[in-house]
This record gives structure tokens, sequence and C-alpha cells, in this order.
């Protein structure tokens, strides 16, 4: 900052005396809003468009095909806050699943062993790439780019590349259930979305995820042990990524070792779409919840009007930079 | 020494501080002692040892040797908290602030204060009380910011407000400046000079660390001088002049001190003090004893 700039500044007092100027006013609005605009237009368009899309069926239908993306996205928001990532969620998705679907039969009525088994193995994997980050002090990206390979190896090799299909009801009920009109899966993102939110806004501990993810070394010199934040984070990660991995078997009845492949992609995008910056600080749960809803009414939107699948990913693409675009407006 | 024997038991006193760091003596048996109410520069060029004593003074590091008294009562600091605990509190030269969080937020940073939601298992951030709290800290500096602004939009000097907000919001006795007008720009450092006043006015003992004379000259009523890991001087404000301290600085003694009339180097002085004029004006005739070996 020049002197000069700094001379006026302290002429005119606090900077929140300062006279914003009309468009700076309008790029906050558009940058704070933008997304949840976008959402409501498209939201409106469809319900317009699409005959079948504002139906009660249809939208719970929406939200239980994107709670699995939406279970992972909450663990990755409190990541990316860190400034981290997490590549490994994917894999998770398909080890904690295996896992699930490998011990579900077995256990016949205690159906809450094999959850709490798949549950541990995304912890596992959390830690795992944790101690690497933290102890190791390797970047984030190689660190779960490695706990990725190693996960997904883990699901090959525990079944031999075969897919394990058929729980039993209870388990089954997880993925297509209903608790009175509403889907088990829709339920439970919902309350994990809930709980994520109460964590990081309220608390004392997602205080300190924002604070680490805008200066670790500052934090640190406060007297917060970052690395304690760091580690609870990629644990957060790694059982959201194995919940997600639960439904997902659940719901279809089965286990494949290569499920959830490039779901982290699909993940940090819509984390991204929700205002999370990639180099940490700032980002919301909602906004996440509202970037992974976009993507899936998108979608479900797509399908209905009959549009080819092919364009799906394009699409996804192009929502994506907007994204970016918007979030450059965001007011500090 | 020049300065009397204090009649009450200083705030803190460092007794013979010895540091080694592997083969590398960065303490040689350094003390200093601060009153109650005090402002106290640290001067002395880069690796002179200033910022490892602060070190042993906020509990980073542990001592070798010596002793750490605080109301005259030997004291330790294993750690960082338990030095802020008894009311010392570091204001650094960076000021140690997250700019993506707000004013209110930046000052109660590892300390949040919490209240119960259901019980004392669930508990949440009391951001009231921290906006209260907030105001009236910054209330007490003269420096009105409003709580909930982010830091990335404040100035350098806003900034360090709230770095000195963090230290009063936990009842500081004792504030030490890291290089405090190093991320300022040359008009912020008169409002320093009003900040140091103002923390007096409260009896608050403050140590600077610097290595500008003009700004040890412009705010400490005392001041320390080190090199090469021992204080080689210690002197009121207005015993010495610059160009002594500067001789002090860069030779370590005051034996081969010769007036030459050619003043300070540039580089020390230039930034903004109108006080240190007079004092160098008044001082020449002042005897000054150093003591070279620092204890």
């Amino acid at each position: 900052m020049s002197l000069m700039t700094e001379n006026i500044k302290t002429l005119l007092g606090p900077a929140e005396l300062k006279e914003e100027s009309l468009s700076t006013k309008v790029k906050r609005f558009v940058g704070d809003y933008g997304i949840l605009i976008f959402f409501v237009v498209i939201f409106v368009f469809l319900a317009v468009a699409a005959p079948n899309f504002l139906t009660l069926n249809n939208l719970v239908n929406v939200v239980r095909q994107s709670s699995i993306i939406g279970l992972i996205a909450l663990g990755m928001t409190f990541i990316m806050i860190t400034a981290g990532i997490d590549l490994s969620v994917g894999s998770v998705v398909g080890l904690a699943g295996m896992v699930f679907a490998m011990l579900a039969p077995a256990s016949g009525g205690a159906f809450w062993l094999p959850l709490i088994a798949g549950l541990a193995v995304g912890l596992l994997v959390g830690f795992l790439s944790a101690a690497m980050i933290v102890w190791g002090g390797i970047l984030p990206f190689l660190a779960t780019l490695a706990t990725m390979a190693i996960a997904r190896t883990a699901a090959l090799v525990i079944t031999d590349g075969q897919v394990v299909s058929g729980l039993s009801g209870p388990a089954e009920w997880i993925g297509s259930g209903f608790i009175g009109p509403i889907p088990v899966p829709v339920i439970i993102f919902l309350l994990a979305a809930m709980l994520c939110e109460f964590v990081l806004g309220r608390t004392k501990f997602g205080s300190h995820v924002y604070a680490v993810g805008g200066n670790e070394e500052s934090a640190k010199k406060v007297g917060i042990s970052t690395g304690r934040v760091l580690f609870t984070v990629y644990l957060i990660g790694g059982v959201t990524a194995a919940l997600g991995g639960l439904v997902l078997t659940a719901r279809l009845d089965g286990a494949a070792p290569v499920a959830g492949t490039g779901y982290e992609l699909q993940v940090i995008a819509a984390v991204v779409i929700g205002g999370t910056s990639l180099f940490g600080g700032v980002g919301t749960i909602r906004g996440t919840v509202i970037g992974v809803l976009l993507l899936g009414i998108v979608m479900n939107g797509m399908n209905l009007l009959g549009v080819s699948s092919y364009y799906q990913q394009g699409v996804q693409g192009i929502i994506l930079v907007l994204a970016v675009l918007l979030n450059r407006w965001k007011s500090d | 020494m020049t300065d009397a024997p204090p009649t009450t038991a200083p705030l803190v006193a460092l007794k013979d501080i010895h540091k080694t760091f592997g083969a590398v003596s960065a303490l040689r048996g350094v003390s200093i002692d601060v009153q109650p109410g005090e402002t106290f520069a640290l001067l002395g060029d880069n690796a002179a040892g200033k910022s490892t004593l602060m070190k042993v003074l906020t509990g980073v590091y542990q001592p070798d040797r010596g002793s750490i008294e605080m109301d005259g009562k030997r004291t330790e600091f294993p750690t960082p908290s338990a030095s802020r605990d008894k009311g010392v509190e570091m204001v650094y030269q960076d000021f140690a602030l997250a700019d993506n969080l707000d004013v209110r937020t930046n000052i109660f940073l590892g300390r949040e204060p919490q209240k119960n939601i259901l019980g004392p298992f669930l508990r949440i951030i009391d951001r009231k009380k921290m906006e209260a709290e907030t105001k009236r800290v910054l209330e007490r500096l003269d420096i009105p910011i409003n709580p909930r602004l982010k830091v990335k939009r404040l100035s350098g000097g806003q900034r360090q407000a709230v770095a000195i907000g963090r230290a009063l919001a936990f009842d500081a006795r004792l504030i030490i400046m890291d290089e405090p007008t190093a991320n300022l720009s040359v008009a912020k450092v008169d409002k320093l000079i009003e900040v140091t006043q103002r923390l007096k006015d409260l009896g608050i003992a403050v140590i600077i660390i610097t290595h500008r004379l003009d700004e040890a000259f412009a705010v400490a009523d005392r001041f320390a001088v080190m090199r090469q890991g021992q204080v080689v001087g210690r002197f009121r404000v207005g015993d010495v002049t610059e160009a002594q301290v500067a001789h002090l600085i860069s030779h370590g003694t005051l034996d081969d001190y010769v007036d030459t009339g050619s003043g300070i180097p540039e580089d020390r002085r230039k930034i903004g003090s109108t006080s240190s004029i007079a004092v160098v004006g008044s001082m020449a005739a002042h005897g000054i004893t150093t003591n070279g070996s620092g204890s």
C-alpha cells in the first residue's frame, strides 16, 4: 500500500466510513449472493420448463441423489478452509463401502457393527493423510494422492477385485429406507450438514479452522495447536467420505471396489461452487449445501428435459467457472 | 550503570540468562529489569540476542542458566501460555493476525470466551462478549474500529491497534512489542508514541524491541543496548546521545568513542521522531558509564 493511500485512509478515519461506489456495491452483492440467485433462477426455470420438476417426489429425489456427494462435501469444506485438499475421498467411499458390504450379511441383526467398521476405515485413511501432512510435512495434495491410491488398492485387494452384493435388510435401509415421506439418506445428509454448520460456525474449533486457513503462522503464535486442528479436519473428511460410501453401498445393495472413482473432483467442484476458496480461510457449510444442490437440480433438470447425458460434465464445468468468477466479487 | 537501583521490586527481572543453540551462544549472562508502568527499550543490531531474550521471557525458550522474577518472586515460564497467564503479552512484528477473520475474532483468537448451551459439554463461542470486550479495549486505546470488520480491510496502524488490543483484553501487565514500527508507515509512528503513552497511563509496562534509535529515544524511559548476546549498556533516556548509542551498538563499548559531530548513520534515525533532537541537544554534557561485561 502506498504511503499516499495510507495517509488518505488516516484522514478518512476508520475503514468502514469509506464510501463505496455503486458498482462496488453491486459487485459485492452479486459476489455474495450470486450462486444463491443463480440457484433460484435455475429452480424457477426448471419449475416452468420441466413439467415433473416441481413435485415433492422429484425434489426429494434430487436431494437423495445429491446426498452422497453432499456428505463428502461437508468434510471437504472443513479441509479446504484450512487451505488443504483431500483427493482420497473417492477411494474412501469405495473402501468403506466395501468393508460395510462384506461385514453386513455376516453380522445379522447387529447392523451397526459393519457401520462402525466402515466409518473406522474413513477415520484410518483420514489419520494416514493427516499424519503425512502434519508430521511428515507433505503437501496435502500429494499426501492425499498417496492415500487415494492406497485406499483404492486396499479395496481391490480385500475382494480380489470382485463385487460384493446382497446386504441384510437393516443395512439396506440406510440407502433405501424412509422415515415418514423422507428418504433416510436425505435425513442423514441434512443432520450431518446441520451438525457441521454448528461446529464450523459456532464453536471454538470452527473458529480455529478458519484461523489456520487464514494464517497458520499467526494461529501458532496465538497458541492454537494447528497440528491438532489439521488432524481433526482430515478425520472429519475421512468420516464424512466413509458415510457417503455406506449410503452408496446401502442404496446399491452392494459394493464394487471401484465405487466412488472420480468423486473427489465432483466434490471439490461443489465445494468451490459453494464459495469455499482453494487458498483457505473462506467458506461455509450452507454455501457447500447450495453448491451441491445446484449441481443436483441442474443434472436432474437436464434429465427431465431429455438433454443427452453427454452434456452433463460440460455443464458442470461451465457452472464451476461461473462460480469462481462470482467468488472474486465477494465482499471481504 | 546510571539508573539508580529501584526502590520497589521490579515487575519483571531477568537475571544472568544464558542460552546456547548448539555451538552458538545466543545469550551470555543477560540481566534486565522492568519497573511497573515503565517503557523499556531493548536496542541492538540483528543477532544481538534481543529476540532470543524475549522468547525466554515469553516462555518460548527455556534458559540454560539464570532466573526470571516477577514482583520480586522467582518464577518459571515453561510454556507461552504460562507466561501469558502471568500477564506477559507479546505483540509480534507481523502482528500475528488472520486477515480473513474479523477484529473481535482476532482479538480473542486462541482464547475465545465460551458459553454453555447444553451443560458444560456443548459450548459455543460467546460472540456478544467478544464484541463488547473488543469495543472496550479499543476505546481504552482511543482507536475505535468496528469489531466486525475483517482485518484485511484495516490499515497498518489499525492492525497494530488490534494486536495491542489483544494483549489488553487479557489484563496484560507487560506488553512486549517486537519492532513495532517495522510494518508501519512514517505517519503511523507518531500514533505508536501516543499508544505507548496511553499504555503507560494505564499502568502497563512495555518492552520495545528495536534497532531504531529514534524510536527508542521517542518512547522509552530507559533502555538497554545488546550486542553479541550481552548487555553492553543501560541508560535512562537523556543520559546519552543517539550518536553514542549508535557507536555502542556497533562497537560494544564507548571507550573509543569520539564525538565527530557527524552524528548518526542515516538508516538508524530515518523514522520519524521529533523529540530525539532535543535529546541530542541536551546531552553531550552528561557523563556516561557503561558496563561492558553485561552483568
